[in-house]
């Protein structure tokens, strides 16, 4: 765990008043907290760390032992205890020098703030504490799926802080979309109510499909010559296949609308958008001599 | 224990350390609404978590009932945006 230099954190130097460091957390955690830049990471670890410079620095004791010590905070614990074990020889007039004996892991260290204060502040962020005791927390999650998992409805168990939960995912449900299901937080205590779940969905698509809401988009290859001549072509949906008329003189980049093929309307049971189909024509590749006869006299009518 | 669908503000002003007459100004100012179950002034279990960062707010930014109302408002649009965006960013995959 690195040394966090809280003046730095608060753009304060270190013969900054008490006065300013009120201010400059304040102005700083108008700007960084949680409720008023929903969603962002970045601006809550900043939060954090504003709250740990306040309960540091705003607090004279914390302060003189951060100023002290500093960047050999690792030691801070030793020479205190050094300290106290030299008065007391010096008391005793014993004299002897105590010696700092090793022992201490860095890797115990999760937080430098704990390691230097002991425990974590808590201390700014007093609305923790508030909702501990009344409305539980509210938890987010995210949930993975393919396309094809959100084609029908259908149940799924989550595991949310370690409590299993049965849920039905509606058919149709969009990538990013995120849904509240009540209750399923943190309990409430005090006769308060439980807190929410907030499921974010992340939809993969591995399909030949594009999607737009409930559209449907594919690009499918046609022959040169079923699409000068017209003929037929058998084209998957999402769900199944179906048999397409290709009218002749067909172009490339021609669409065509299959309504009601595309995806499940969310939270419209049995409403389904539309599939729209693109043509891209496959030109023809190593002619045989034959075949580049025959369209040069294709050509040749054609000029 | 069943929550109970409407929450007494008496009980909300105890559980969260706040005058009664601060909750009941939010709603004659319109940023949080109230419901009288019984003679009595109730907020509906759903507004809690507006309830919970109203509190937030107000305690932790020092800010008043009027600027509460106006983040509130600023809130929802970044929610709108944030909507729009993702769609947005669902229909640009159209083109990749």
């Amino acid at each position: 765990m690195a040394y966090i230099d809280y003046y730095k954190v608060l753009g304060l130097d270190k013969s900054a008043t008490e006065a300013e460091i009120k201010k400059a957390y304040r102005k700083l955690a108008r700007k960084y907290h949680p409720d008023v830049n929903p969603g962002d990471s970045e601006a809550e670890e900043k939060f954090k760390q504003l709250n740990e410079a306040n309960e540091v620095l705003s607090n004279p004791e914390n302060r003189k032992k951060y100023d002290k010590y500093g960047k050999d905070w690792q030691h801070a614990e030793a020479y205190e205890q050094a300290e106290r074990q030299r008065s007391q020889y010096a008391n005793a007039g014993g004299g002897s020098r105590a010696q700092y004996s090793g022992g201490f892991d860095e890797g115990d260290f999760s937080d430098f703030f704990s390691s230097m204060f002991g425990g974590s502040g808590g201390g700014g962020f007093r609305g923790n504490g508030r909702q501990a005791q009344f409305r539980g927390q509210d938890f987010n999650a995210t949930l993975e799926l393919d396309l094809r998992d959100v084609y029908e409805k259908h149940k799924r168990t989550l595991t949310v802080n370690g409590k299993n939960i049965r849920l039905t995912i509606p058919a149709g449900v969009e990538n990013g979309q995120t849904i509240k299901i009540k209750g399923y937080g943190g309990e409430g205590m005090n006769g308060g109510p439980n807190g929410d779940l907030y499921l974010e969905f992340r939809i993969r698509n591995n399909t030949a499909f594009k999607r737009d809401g409930a559209n449907l988009y594919k690009t499918v290859k046609l022959d040169l010559y079923t699409a000068v001549l017209g003929g037929e072509l058998v084209v998957d949906t999402f769900d199944s296949s179906v048999k397409l008329k290709i009218a002749p003189e067909t172009p490339s980049g021609k669409q065509v609308k299959l309504k009601g093929k595309g995806f499940p309307v969310y939270k419209k049971d049995g409403q389904f958008g539309d599939l729209y189909i693109t043509y891209e024509i496959e030109m023809p590749t190593n002619l045989s001599a034959q075949e580049k006869n025959l369209f040069e006299e294709l050509a040749k009518l054609r000029s | 224990m069943k929550t109970p669908e409407f929450i007494p503000v008496a009980h909300l002003s105890k559980q969260y350390r706040i005058e009664e007459t601060f909750i009941t100004e939010l709603h004659e100012k319109g940023v949080l609404q109230l419901k009288i179950v019984e003679q009595t002034y109730c907020l509906h279990c759903d507004s809690m978590p507006v309830f919970e960062k109203i509190m937030r707010i107000h305690d932790e930014l020092h800010i008043n009932i009027e600027g509460i109302d106006v983040i509130l408002n600023l809130l929802d649009k970044i929610d709108d945006l944030n909507r729009r965006l993702v769609k947005t960013q669902n229909r640009l995959r159209l083109y990749e």
